[in-house]
C-alpha cells in the first residue's frame, strides 16, 4: 500500500509537469488556432537561456548574490521569449493567416526546428545545470500509518506547488482582466473579435508571449530536475498527448490530463510493465488516448466538434 | 512554345483519359525514364548512389505512400516512418524465416504486413478527424517503435532490435553494386509511382478527393467513408511498407529500430508539404529537396566559413543546418503554401504561352 501510494503520488507530480507544458499548447491552440508543435522547442530555448544567463549575468555584474542572478536571468529570459513571440507573429503567422490547420502545424514544426538550432548556438550545446534553490532532499509522509512511510520528493511537491499557481493565476487573468477578456473573444470568434475592434496581431504576441513564459517555467522545473539539454524538446511529445486527452480547448483539461496521464504511467510501468516487458511509459499514453477519443473523439473536456455541410 | 498543345486532337476517350494528355509531356516522362535508366548508372559514382540516388527514391516512394493518405485523402499521419518500420521488419522475418525466399517477394510481403497493420491503426480515422487524428497516429508510432525493440520474435531476439540482411537478388540476379540497387530502387518507384498516379485518377481516387473536400458531405452523395478512409491507409500502408522494405533491405543493409523512429515521419511529412499536397509528381520534388539539402548545407557552411575567414566546427554547422532548415520550411510555406508541384504547375502554364504572351 506505502508502496502503491508512493508510485501514484509520483506520477500526481510528473503529470503536473506534463500539464505545464500542456498549458502552453492549449493557449496558443485557444487563441489562434494554431496547433503549435513548437512548444518543446520553446521549452528547451527558455531552460538554455535561463541557465545561461544565470551564469552571465552574475559574472558581468561581479555580483555573488544567487537570488538575484536568478531573478535577473528569469527577467532576462522572459524579455527573449517576448522577443521571440513578437518575431513569430511578425515573421510567421501574419503571412499566414487563412491558411488551412496543417500549413500552420508544419510551420510551427519549421520554427521548433530553427529554435532548436539557434538556441544551441547561441547558449552551447552542453549540459547546464539550473539552480534556483529547490531543495533536492525526500521527505516521508504519513509514517505513522505505515511502515517507512511514503517518500516524496520536496523539490516535485514545490514544483506541483508553482504549477497549480500558475494555473490559478492565469485562469484568473483569463477570467478577470481586459486582455484576458479580449483573449477569450478571440478564441471564441476571430472576425468577430476583430469587427469591434480586439486587434488581432496584438492578441497573438500577447498570447505567444504567454505560451513563452509558461515554456519558461515549465523549462525552469524540468532543468533544475533533469538539467538542460537537447532531450528537453522531447518533452513536447510527451505532453501531447495530455493535450489531446483533456480536449485541446479547455484549460482544466490540460491539467487533469497530464495527471491522468502521469499516474496511469507511472502505475502501469510498476505493474503492467514486467508483464510486457518494460518500457511502456513511452506509449501507454498515446494508447490510451487512442481508447479515450474513440468515445469522445474531442477529449474530455474539449468542445463537441459539430460538422456543418 | 514547349508547351504548345496546338494541333493535338483527341479523337477517342482513351486518348483524352491519358496519364499525359499533352505530347510534350509524354516526350520529357519517356526522355526522364530513359536517362534515369540507362544515363545516370553510367555518369554517376558510388558516393552519388549511396548519399542521394537511392535515399531520393526511396523516400520519394514512401512519400507517395503518404501523399496518398493526407494529399488525397486528408488524414493527418505522424506514423509514417513506422508503418515503414513494419514493412522493414515483416520483409525480414519473411525473408530470414522462409528458407529461398526471392527478395522482391519478400520486399512485398512487408507491404502486405504493413497493410493490415496501417488499415488497424486507421479504424480510429473513422471517429476522430484532424489533429486529434495525427495524436492519434503517433500512438502508432510509439507503440509499434516500442515493439520492434521489446518484442523478440520480430528482430529474431537480436539486441536492441538491430537486424541485417545480406544475399540480396532480384529474378536470380544479385542485388550488391550500387548500380544494381539504384535499378531495383528505380524499377519499384516507376511501377509504384504510375500505379498510385492511375490509383489517384479512378473512382476511388476521387472518393479519396471527396472525402478529403468534406467528408460529411461525401458521404451523404453516397460515399461509404469507412471504404474509402479504409482503402486510403491500406493503399498508403503498402507503398509505405514496401518503401520501409526496401530502405531497410536495399539502402541500409542493417539497421535498428531508430532508423524508422519519429523523426522520419516529421521528415516525410515535411517532403509531402513541400513537395504539394494532393500531387504525386510533388512527392518527387519534396523528396529530393528533403534529400538534397541537409548535404548542400552540410558541404555550403564550412566553405562559406572559409570564405570569410571563420572555422566553422561540425557542432556549429549540425546547429546551423537545423535553423536554415527549420527557416526554409517556414519561407516555402509563406511563398509557396501548395508546394513545389504548385510551382511547376505554374512553370508549365507561363511556358505554354512563352514568348508570346497573348
Amino acid at each position: 500500500m506505502g508502496f502503491f501510494l508512493e508510485t501514484l503520488i509520483g506520477g500526481l507530480m510528473t503529470g503536473m509537469l506534463y500539464s505545464l507544458v500542456a498549458l502552453g499548447f492549449v493557449l496558443i491552440f485557444k487563441a489562434s488556432g494554431v496547433f503549435n508543435f513548437a512548444q518543446g522547442a520553446m521549452v528547451l530555448f527558455a531552460a538554455l537561456a535561463m541557465a545561461r544567463f544565470a551564469e552571465w549575468i552574475p559574472a558581468l555584474l561581479g555580483s555573488d548574490s544567487k537570488w538575484l542572478g536568478n531573478a535577473l536571468a528569469f527577467v532576462a529570459a522572459m524579455a527573449l521569449m517576448v522577443a521571440v513571440a513578437w518575431l513569430i507573429e511578425r515573421l510567421v503567422l501574419s503571412k499566414l493567416v487563412n491558411q488551412e490547420g496543417i500549413t500552420l502545424l508544419m510551420a510551427t514544426l519549421g520554427i521548433a526546428y530553427f529554435l532548436d538550432g539557434i538556441g544551441q548556438t547561441l547558449f552551447g550545446s552542453e549540459i547546464y545545470k539550473i539552480d534556483v534553490g529547490l531543495p533536492k532532499d525526500p521527505l516521508f509522509l504519513f509514517e505513522s500509518v505505515f511502515q517507512g512511510g511514503v517518500l516524496v520528493g520536496k523539490e516535485d511537491l514545490y514544483a506541483a506547488a508553482i504549477a497549480a499557481a500558475l494555473v490559478t493565476g492565469l485562469s484568473l487573468f483569463f477570467q478577470y482582466t481586459a486582455t484576458g477578456r479580449a483573449l477569450r473573444a478571440v478564441a471564441d470568434d476571430h472576425q468577430a473579435a476583430q469587427s469591434i475592434g480586439i486587434p488581432l496581431s496584438r492578441i497573438w504576441v500577447i498570447v505567444w508571449s504567454i505560451a513563452g513564459f509558461v515554456a519558461l517555467v515549465a523549462g525552469v522545473i524540468w532543468g533544475s530536475k533533469l538539467g538542460v539539454q537537447f532531450s528537453l524538446s522531447l518533452v513536447a511529445l510527451k505532453a501531447l498527448p495530455v493535450v489531446i486527452l483533456g480536449g485541446l480547448t479547455s484549460v482544466p483539461g490540460a491539467i487533469l490530463g497530464g495527471l491522468v496521464i502521469g499516474v496511469g504511467e507511472k502505475l502501469s510501468e510498476v505493474y503492467l510493465g514486467p508483464m510486457l516487458g518494460g518500457g511502456i511509459e513511452i506509449w501507454f499514453g498515446y494508447v490510451l488516448v487512442l481508447f479515450v477519443l474513440l468515445v469522445r473523439p474531442q477529449g474530455l473536456f474539449g468542445e463537441k466538434i459539430i460538422d456543418r455541410v | 512554345m514547349l508547351y504548345r498543345e496546338n494541333g493535338q486532337f483527341k479523337t477517342s476517350y482513351r486518348a483524352d483519359q491519358q496519364i499525359f494528355p499533352i505530347a510534350q509531356d509524354r516526350a520529357l516522362i519517356a526522355l526522364l525514364l530513359a536517362f534515369a535508366a540507362l544515363g545516370v548508372p553510367l555518369l554517376a559514382d558510388a558516393y552519388l548512389f549511396t548519399a542521394i540516388l537511392i535515399p531520393f527514391l526511396i523516400l520519394s516512394l514512401a512519400a507517395i505512400g503518404l501523399n496518398i493518405l493526407v494529399g488525397y485523402c486528408g488524414q493527418i499521419s505522424l506514423g509514417t516512418g513506422a508503418f515503414m518500420g513494419v514493412g522493414a521488419y515483416a520483409a525480414y522475418n519473411l525473408f530470414v524465416r522462409i528458407d529461398g525466399l526471392p527478395t522482391g517477394v519478400a520486399i512485398l510481403g512487408g507491404g502486405v504486413c504493413a497493410t493490415l497493420i496501417g488499415v488497424v491503426f486507421g479504424i480510429p480515422s473513422l471517429r476522430i478527424k484532424g489533429l486529434y487524428l495525427a495524436v492519434a497516429t503517433l500512438a502508432a508510432q510509439f507503440f509499434l517503435d516500442w515493439a520492434f525493440l521489446r518484442v523478440g520474435w520480430i528482430s529474431n531476439n537480436s539486441t536492441s532490435g538491430s537486424v541485417s540482411v545480406a544475399g540480396l537478388s532480384f529474378l536470380g540476379i544479385p542485388v550488391a553494386t550500387p548500380q544494381a540497387k539504384y535499378w531495383l530502387c528505380l524499377g519499384f518507384v516507376v511501377v509504384f509511382g504510375f500505379a498510385a498516379k492511375n490509383l489517384v485518377r479512378s473512382h476511388i481516387g476521387r472518393e479519396w478527393m471527396a472525402i478529403r473536400d468534406m467528408d460529411v458531405a461525401a458521404a451523404v452523395i453516397g460515399i461509404r467513408p469507412v471504404y474509402a478512409k479504409l482503402s486510403a491507409f491500406a493503399v498508403s500502408s503498402f507503398i509505405v511498407g514496401v518503401a520501409g522494405a526496401l530502405w531497410g533491405f536495399v539502402h541500409l543493409g542493417s539497421w535498428e529500430p531508430l532508423a524508422f523512429g519519429v523523426d522520419r515521419s516529421f521528415q516525410l511529412l515535411f517532403m509531402v508539404i513541400i513537395g504539394g499536397l494532393g500531387s504525386i509528381m510533388g512527392s518527387f520534388f519534396g523528396a529530393a529537396f528533403i534529400v538534397v539539402l541537409p548535404i548542400v548545407l552540410n558541404q555550403l557552411l564550412p566553405w562559406l566559413g572559409a570564405l570569410v575567414g571563420l572555422n566553422i566546427d561540425t557542432a556549429i554547422v549540425a546547429h546551423a543546418e537545423y535553423m536554415i532548415f527549420g527557416a526554409l520550411i517556414v519561407f516555402f510555406l509563406i511563398v509557396e503554401p501548395h508546394g513545389l508541384a504548385r510551382l511547376w504547375a505554374i512553370a508549365k502554364e507561363k511556358l505554354r504561352l512563352w514568348p508570346f504572351p497573348h
